[in-house]
């Protein structure tokens, strides 16, 4: 029996090439300027001093987070009411339901946001506009699984519990359910923001080529330009405010439960 | 009153998610190549589509790939797994810290990631390369759904099957793998749905004329080819089929039951 904790030898051998070094060279091509050779490496911080000091990139990084979060807070203004009417149908209604739900999910994403550039390719609105209703579409299904998920767990005796103390139907939602629902919330907040700060080609397909984001950045410094360094500074960037942001909102939970 | 309007409000939500789905498949069916008036019907695009060497190269890629990666996540997330649930406090601290790298990074990142891999290597970019990423980002999942059903698990079993003079080969075959059978199958389907839909790791750890169907709708999008929409209608209709017969056969299944033991 202690011998089968061998098993898992190979693959931390596999997980470091793959996984670890792979993450350890993009912060070592940030660190760096081009026409590296492991025989003169010269560290710098010009990638990033670059990338703060012109606007564009700092305009480009802000929009993409606002683009972000105001996807997030529509996910949610959508999804916690959808989410709320699935959990309080019938058992077997409940699980229909989810299923439509998940079905557009199993179709490729490209696929889908290629389908959008069609039906909004003739329609007169902002490439903005079009850029949201794609993210919208792309990430809604994941926060109402997640808000649904903690929605379903809740014990309704509970709930009869607080009418009985005297609530009525709108106070016994905002004490009781809303509150314990958070954490569905939470985790779906995570699952929206993440891969919309990101995303690049739902801004490239429905915003057309003017619209960059700081996804299209990093593909375009990787594709196009060739710049590795800068566009691997760019990722470290990006990643260090998502992870920033993800300690910040496992943080609200956290203080909430402490209250 | 009360009840109509949540009605309403889903079956807009519906609405919603379904709207590309269907209009993908209605224009699929146009005469002409435009994306916005629909003049007749026809079937060229299918036609074309099969015609098109490049699309049906994209959908063989896109199976071979899916299959092999997850054969081989699968058996290596398994075995990695069970060796895990053995290990001492850190190994599995460390483990599960640097799995999630992958699943809480985003996409584009552990994309890089591994194309400056590749490169720092001078490993050429192609369907080997393809398939490596492939395996990398989806043993993680595979491990997910396996580990907690490990953790469910009794160790006395395997220990009594040891003791009754099983070999660990043995135990580990006959005990400890048909108990974790559910966890290795639901993370064999995730690890086949994340290669078959991946688009962004693919686009940058592919090579030049290795596509999969995402990064061949990713380049074609450029001019406007209505064969990506005969396309996207055939794999909606393949996974409404699968769908079908995974849920409503059950269902159907359950439903005789239940007379059968009315009649009994």
């Amino acid at each position: 029996m202690r011998g089968f904790k061998r098993l898992v030898w190979p693959y931390m051998v596999w997980a470091g090439i793959m996984i670890v070094i792979p993450m350890l060279i993009i912060v070592f091509y940030a660190f760096t300027k081009e026409g590296n050779s492991v025989v003169q490496v010269k560290l710098t911080l010009e990638n990033f001093g670059r990338f703060f000091q012109d606007r564009i990139f700092a305009a480009v990084l802000g929009k993409s987070l606002v683009i972000a979060i105001i996807t997030t807070l529509i996910c949610i203004l959508i999804g916690y009411p959808t989410a709320y009417i699935i959990a309080k149908m019938k058992t077997d209604s409940q699980a229909t339901m989810i299923l439509l739900v998940t079905i557009p999910q199993l179709i490729n994403m490209l696929v889908r946001t290629y389908a959008w550039r069609g039906i909004l390719l003739n329609l007169d609105i902002s490439p903005d506009v079009k850029v949201y209703i794609g993210m919208v579409y792309n990430f809604l299904p994941f926060m109402i699984l997640q808000i649904y998920t903690s929605l379903s767990k809740l014990d309704h005796n509970l709930i009869v519990a607080a009418h009985d103390l005297g609530c009525d139907d709108r106070q016994a939602f905002m004490k009781v359910t809303l509150p314990l629902s958070i954490p569905g919330v939470i985790a779906g907040i995570t699952l929206v923001f993440l891969p919309a700060v990101s995303s690049f080609f739902i801004p490239k397909l429905l915003g057309g080529g003017s619209f960059v984001l700081v996804g299209n950045l990093i593909e375009n410094y990787f594709v196009t330009i060739g710049d590795w360094n800068f566009g691997a500074a760019i990722s470290l960037v990006m990643t260090i405010i998502i992870l920033i942001s993800m300690y910040l909102t496992k943080k609200l939970d956290y203080d909430k439960e402490a209250r | 009153m009360k009840k109509v309007v949540p009605k309403i409000y889903l079956a807009l939500i519906l609405l919603f998610f379904y709207l590309p789905i269907i209009y993908v498949v209605i224009f699929s069916f146009n005469e002409s190549r435009s994306l916005t008036a629909f003049t007749g019907f026809s079937l060229q695009w299918y036609t074309k589509m099969f015609e098109t060497r490049a699309i049906m190269e994209a959908i063989y890629y896109t199976v071979v790939i899916a299959v092999i990666a997850t054969i081989v996540s699968t058996i290596v997330g398994t075995i990695a797994s069970i060796g895990l649930s053995k290990s001492n406090r850190v190994i599995k601290e460390i483990v599960n810290q640097v799995n999630n790298l992958p699943m809480l990074n985003p996409e584009i990142v552990t994309a890089i990631g591994l194309m400056l891999f590749f490169t720092s290597l001078n490993i050429e970019k192609g369907f080997w390369t393809l398939l490596m990423a492939h395996i990398a980002f989806c043993i993680p999942y595979v491990m997910l759904s396996i580990m907690p059903r490990l953790r469910m698990l009794d160790d006395n079993l395997a220990e009594a099957a040891l003791d009754l003079g099983c070999t660990p080969f043995q135990a580990l075959t006959k005990v400890i793998i048909p108990q974790i059978k559910g966890g290795i199958l639901s993370g064999a389907l995730i690890a086949f749905t994340m290669s078959f839909d991946d688009f962004v790791i693919s686009y940058f750890t592919t090579g030049p004329g290795i596509n999969n169907i995402s990064t061949y709708v990713y380049s074609s999008v450029k001019r406007i080819n209505p064969s990506v929409n005969a396309l996207s209608t055939i794999i909606i209709v393949v996974i409404t089929i699968v769908l079908i017969i995974t849920n409503v056969v059950p269902m159907l299944k359950n439903r005789r039951n239940k007379n059968n033991e009315k009649i009994a």
